[in-house]
C-alpha cells in the first residue's frame, strides 16, 4: 500500500539509496575512528562527531524522532558527562 | 590460566556469538521490507483517533504511554542516583579553587567561545520549547525537547558563567521541577481512572483542528510534563558533575 507522491522535495530515483550507503560507510569509519583514538579527550570529541553521524543515519532512514534523540544524547549529553568526568579524574595523570 | 587457554576460551565464545548473530541476521526480513501490520494500522487510525499529526508522538504519549512512563522514571531514578552518589560526604567541604591561589585570576573564557555559546542560547530555548509544547505535530515531544532546553542552560555555563548557571538552576528548584514533571505524567494517567477509563487513556476532548496544541487531548499535556522532567533531570546531573569538577573537596 505504497503511494507515490510528488512534492517539491522529490529526489531522483536512487538518490536515497546512494545516501544511505554513504552514511553507512561513514558510520563504519566513524566507529572505527572512535575505537582507534588513544587520547581520552580526543576520543570523546570523536564520539561526539560519531553521535552526529548516527543522527544523520537515523534521519536518512526516516526516523526523525530517533535522530533527535541521537543528536541530543549521543552528540551532546554523553560527551559533556564524559568530559566532566575526565576533567575531574584526569588532572593527576597528565 | 595461561594466555593460550584464555585465547581458546575467547575463540570458543566468539565462535558461538558469531554463529548466533549470523543465525539472527538470516532470519531478518529483507532490507526495507516492513513485515508488521502495526505501522500501517497506526498510519491509518492515529490521525482520526488522536488528532495528532505527529504519529510518533501519538504512539509515545497515547497508544504506548505506559512505556513512556517507565522510561521517564528510569531517567528520574538515574538523576536521583547521580545526586546521591555525588553528594557532599561527611567530612568533605566545598571550596572554590580560587581560594587555593588567591593571587592568581582564573583564565577568562575566550571571546569566541562566549559569543558562540550566547548566540546558541536563544535559539536552543525556542527550539526546546517548541519541541516540548508541540508534541502533536513534531516527531519528538518532551524527551528530546527537554534535553534541548537543558542544553540552553549548559550554554550559559560554557559562556564562562558558572555562578550565573548555578543561580539560574538552583538545585532545590531543579529538584522540585523534576518531581512535578514526573508526578504530573503519572497524575494524568491516574486522572483517566477517575473517568472509569484505563490508565493513561487520552481522556481530554479532542479539538477540531488537526495538529494544534489543544486538539490532541492529553498528548500535549504529557509531553509538557515530560519536557519539565527531562530538562530538570539533565540540569541536575550536569550541575552535580560540575560541582564535583569545579569545587575542590577534601576532608578537614
Amino acid at each position: 500500500m505504497i503511494v507515490a507522491v510528488s512534492t517539491p522535495f522529490t529526489v531522483p530515483i536512487g538518490f536515497m539509496d546512494a545516501l544511505q550507503v554513504t552514511v553507512l560507510i561513514l558510520i563504519a569509519a566513524g566507529a572505527t575512528a572512535v575505537v582507534l583514538t588513544r587520547r581520552h579527550v580526543h576520543q570523546v570529541l570523536a564520539l561526539s562527531v560519531y553521535g552526529v553521524l548516527l543522527a544523520v543515519l537515523f534521519l536518512v532512514f526516516q526516523a526523525p524522532d530517533v535522530a533527535l534523540s541521537a543528536l541530543t544524547v549521543g552528540a551532546v549529553a554523553l560527551p559533556i558527562i564524559l568530559l566532566l568526568t575526565l576533567a575531574k579524574t584526569g588532572k593527576r595523570e597528565e | 590460566m595461561t594466555p593460550g587457554q584464555r585465547r581458546a576460551m575467547f575463540l570458543i565464545g566468539g565462535a558461538g556469538l558469531v554463529a548466533f548473530v549470523v543465525w539472527g541476521l538470516l532470519g531478518l526480513p529483507g532490507f526495507g521490507h516492513y513485515p508488521g501490520p502495526y505501522g500501517f494500522i497506526i498510519n491509518r487510525f492515529a490521525l482520526r483517533q488522536t488528532h495528532a499529526t505527529g504519529t510518533v508522538s501519538a504512539v509515545n504519549f497515547d497508544y504506548r504511554g505506559f512505556d513512556t512512563v517507565g522510561e521517564e522514571f528510569i531517567l528520574f531514578a538515574a538523576a536521583a542516583g547521580v545526586a546521591t552518589v555525588l553528594r557532599t560526604l561527611r567530612g568533605e567541604r566545598e571550596r572554590s579553587p580560587a581560594d587555593q591561589a588567591a593571587d592568581r585570576d582564573a583564565p577568562p573564557t575566550s571571546g569566541a567561545v562566549r559569543m558562540a555559546a550566547l548566540m546558541f542560547t536563544g535559539p536552543l530555548v525556542v527550539m526546546g520549547w517548541w519541541l516540548t509544547s508541540h508534541a502533536q505535530t513534531n516527531p519528538s515531544g518532551g524527551f528530546q525537547g527537554g534535553v534541548v532546553l537543558a542544553t540552553a542552560f549548559i550554554m550559559v555555563y560554557l559562556a564562562g558563567e558558572f555562578l550565573v548557571f548555578e543561580r539560574f538552576s538552583p538545585v532545590d528548584v531543579t529538584d522540585a521541577v523534576e518531581a512535578v514533571g514526573a508526578g504530573g505524567f503519572a497524575a494524568v494517567g491516574v486522572a483517566a481512572l477517575g473517568f472509569g477509563l484505563a490508565y493513561l487513556t487520552n481522556f481530554l476532548p479532542k479539538g477540531q483542528v488537526y495538529g494544534s496544541v489543544s486538539s490532541s487531548g492529553t498528548i500535549a499535556l504529557i509531553s509538557f510534563f515530560v519536557g519539565m522532567e527531562v530538562a530538570a533531570a539533565f540540569i541536575l546531573i550536569v550541575v552535580e558533575l560540575l560541582d564535583q569538577t569545579l569545587l575542590i573537596r577534601g576532608g578537614g
